[in-house]
């Protein structure tokens, strides 16, 4: 018992002192200027505006590709292949493509798209984080819609439903908050991934919204500054790592509030 | 559309479809899950404006009974029927059969009350648009019909448009009560439609059962031999898959031919 107390306490131990820290060295840089003002060059002051766009456009970019694709595969798992082998050996390698890492998921995108292209590019950076974004979705949605009784889809195909109605209308509607639970979960991963980043989308000194060419974001930027000898790259790093985790921390408590809600209905 | 005139166009149709009233006509069924089988050799039919019960111990194969006639096994696999069932003169085990439009002339209602994620009013309505292009002032019209008829109007009539799932567990089966007779099946196919409620809610259910009698063909399993006794005409005693009797529920009740059937509704097993 002591065993598992002191366990426990050295977990919660641990993230109080990340947020502390984050908090106290990161929250001296919050100012309007991180908002409008790009990443500066050595030795002089300057925020955070591209990597944050950067990190914004290629998130949403990454979530708009890769929520559907998994949505539609959790969906023919749960609803139409239930029973079949393809199911089975689905859910094997999604289990797989989950625990992955990152890095070989970047290097991946890096041969198949990077390379016959000659130069690093934001869209690859999105294909890259909606390929981490696939097994999340594809999980969460195949066990959502699991969750969903039998007599309920019953009772809607005893009504004469075809099959697509009773999934958009039933059993979709029934698993809903669970699978907006899964998007946000998968939103958080996504939002803190460096490593895929860093072989597709490279980084940018300057603001940039040209999807074929290289983009900042938050992690890039995060790693180059924080390795950096210069005292204000080094506080910028510290502010962008409070961002990402406060957005990541807030992303998780709403999937969390938005699951229990599933659950009271 | 008044319930009257309803009643008297079911009665027309009636007539026109002569004095044989059989709705549904089973011929040598029999019923597998995987090796399985559920079912062995069974011989009924089942006629219209009078409610059939089912009754016997439970696996015996009542509620599988009833699955074949929706044909809702088909929703899973390594389950398979073999025989003939006709409906209005056609063998629903057929190949080339319109599932979904068999399921909406054949109702089920279930054990456990399963409102759609949806308001109440849509739980109603969703059904009738399915296979029907009505104007809206006929859909309410429709739904409100059904209420009535499921004895739900009074107490649902200023909260249509809030979620099914906000209403008591009696209130919900009315409302899938409503939701099938909605459609205007011709038949109604209840598994054990008053198992999961209280006294209350039974009786109502159970009244319900003998107003619908007037317009549908009602075919009813239970566990409950008195509620088989109170709301059936006729009866049938099924025992490991077989269909042991049929008949006139006064005399199986209190005349059955079969000792099977004598032992079971004295009480004896089951």
């Amino acid at each position: 018992m002591a065993l598992c107390w002191s366990a426990s306490l050295i977990g919660i131990g641990v993230l109080v002192i990340i947020l502390g820290t984050l908090l106290v060295k990161g929250a001296s840089g919050l100012s309007s200027v991180i908002l409008v003002q790009d990443t500066p060059p050595p030795g002089a002051a300057g925020g955070l505006r591209n990597a944050i766009a950067g990190s914004l456009i290629m998130t949403s970019l990454g979530v708009v590709i890769g929520t559907p694709i998994g949505i539609l595969a959790g969906t023919y798992m749960a609803e139409y292949g239930r029973y079949t082998r393809l199911t089975v050996i689905v859910r094997f390698i999604n289990d797989i493509l989950l625990s992955a890492p990152s890095i070989v998921i970047g290097l991946f995108v890096y041969t198949l798209m990077v390379r016959p292209a000659g130069h690093f590019s934001a869209i690859a950076g999105s294909v890259a984080l909606a390929v981490l974004v696939i097994p999340i979705v594809v999980r969460t949605t195949e066990n959502m819609l699991l969750l969903v009784p039998d007599q309920l889809r019953e009772a809607a195909f005893a009504i004469g439903m075809p099959r697509s109605d009773v999934i958009r209308y039933v059993a979709y509607k029934a698993a809903r908050a669970g699978m907006i639970t899964g998007v946000l979960l998968a939103v958080a991963r996504i939002s803190g991934e460096t490593a895929p980043l860093l072989f597709t989308a490279l980084n940018n000194q300057f603001f940039s919204s040209d999807l074929n060419a290289p983009m900042a974001s938050l992690p890039a930027v995060i790693f180059q500054f924080a390795l950096s000898p210069y005292a204000e790259w080094q506080s910028l790093a510290w502010t962008g790592a409070l961002i990402i985790t406060a957005a990541v921390l807030v992303m998780s408590i709403l999937a969390r509030w938005l699951g229990s809600i599933g659950v009271d209905r | 559309m008044s319930g009257q005139e309803e009643r008297s166009i079911n009665a027309m149709q009636q007539k026109t479809n002569g004095a044989d009233n059989e709705r549904i006509s089973i011929r040598a069924l029999d019923f597998f899950y995987g090796r399985v089988r559920a079912l062995k050799n069974i011989n009924l039919s089942i006629n219209d404006r009078m409610v059939t019960a089912f009754i016997g111990p439970s696996g015996c194969g009542k509620s599988t009974l009833l699955r074949v006639l929706n044909r809702m096994y088909d929703l899973y696999p390594k389950q398979r029927a073999e025989g003939e069932v006709f409906f209005n003169g056609e063998n629903i085990l057929g190949p080339g059969i319109d599932v979904n439009l068999l399921r909406s002339r054949i109702g089920m209602v279930f054990q456990k009350p399963t409102p759609f994620p949806m308001t109440i009013y849509e739980n109603i309505a969703f059904g009738i648009r399915l296979y029907e292009d009505l104007p809206k002032s006929e859909i309410d019209g429709r739904v409100e019909s059904a209420l009535q008829k499921a004895a739900l109007w009074p107490e649902v009539k200023d909260i249509l448009q809030t979620s099914g799932l906000s209403l008591s567990g009696g209130q919900q089966q009315r409302l899938c009560i409503a939701r099938t007779v909605a459609l205007r099946p011709d038949v109604i196919l209840l598994d054990e439609p008053a198992s999961a409620l209280d006294p209350i809610s039974t009786c109502k259910i159970e009244a319900l059962i003998d107003e619908l009698r007037s317009e549908f063909a009602i075919a009813i399993v239970t566990h409950n031999m008195q509620e088989a006794a109170r709301v059936s005409q006729r009866v049938g005693f099924m025992y490991l898959g077989e269909l042991v009797e049929f008949g006139e529920t006064e005399r199986i009740f209190t005349n059955p031919n079969d000792k099977r059937t004598h032992d079971y509704i004295t009480g004896r097993f089951g």
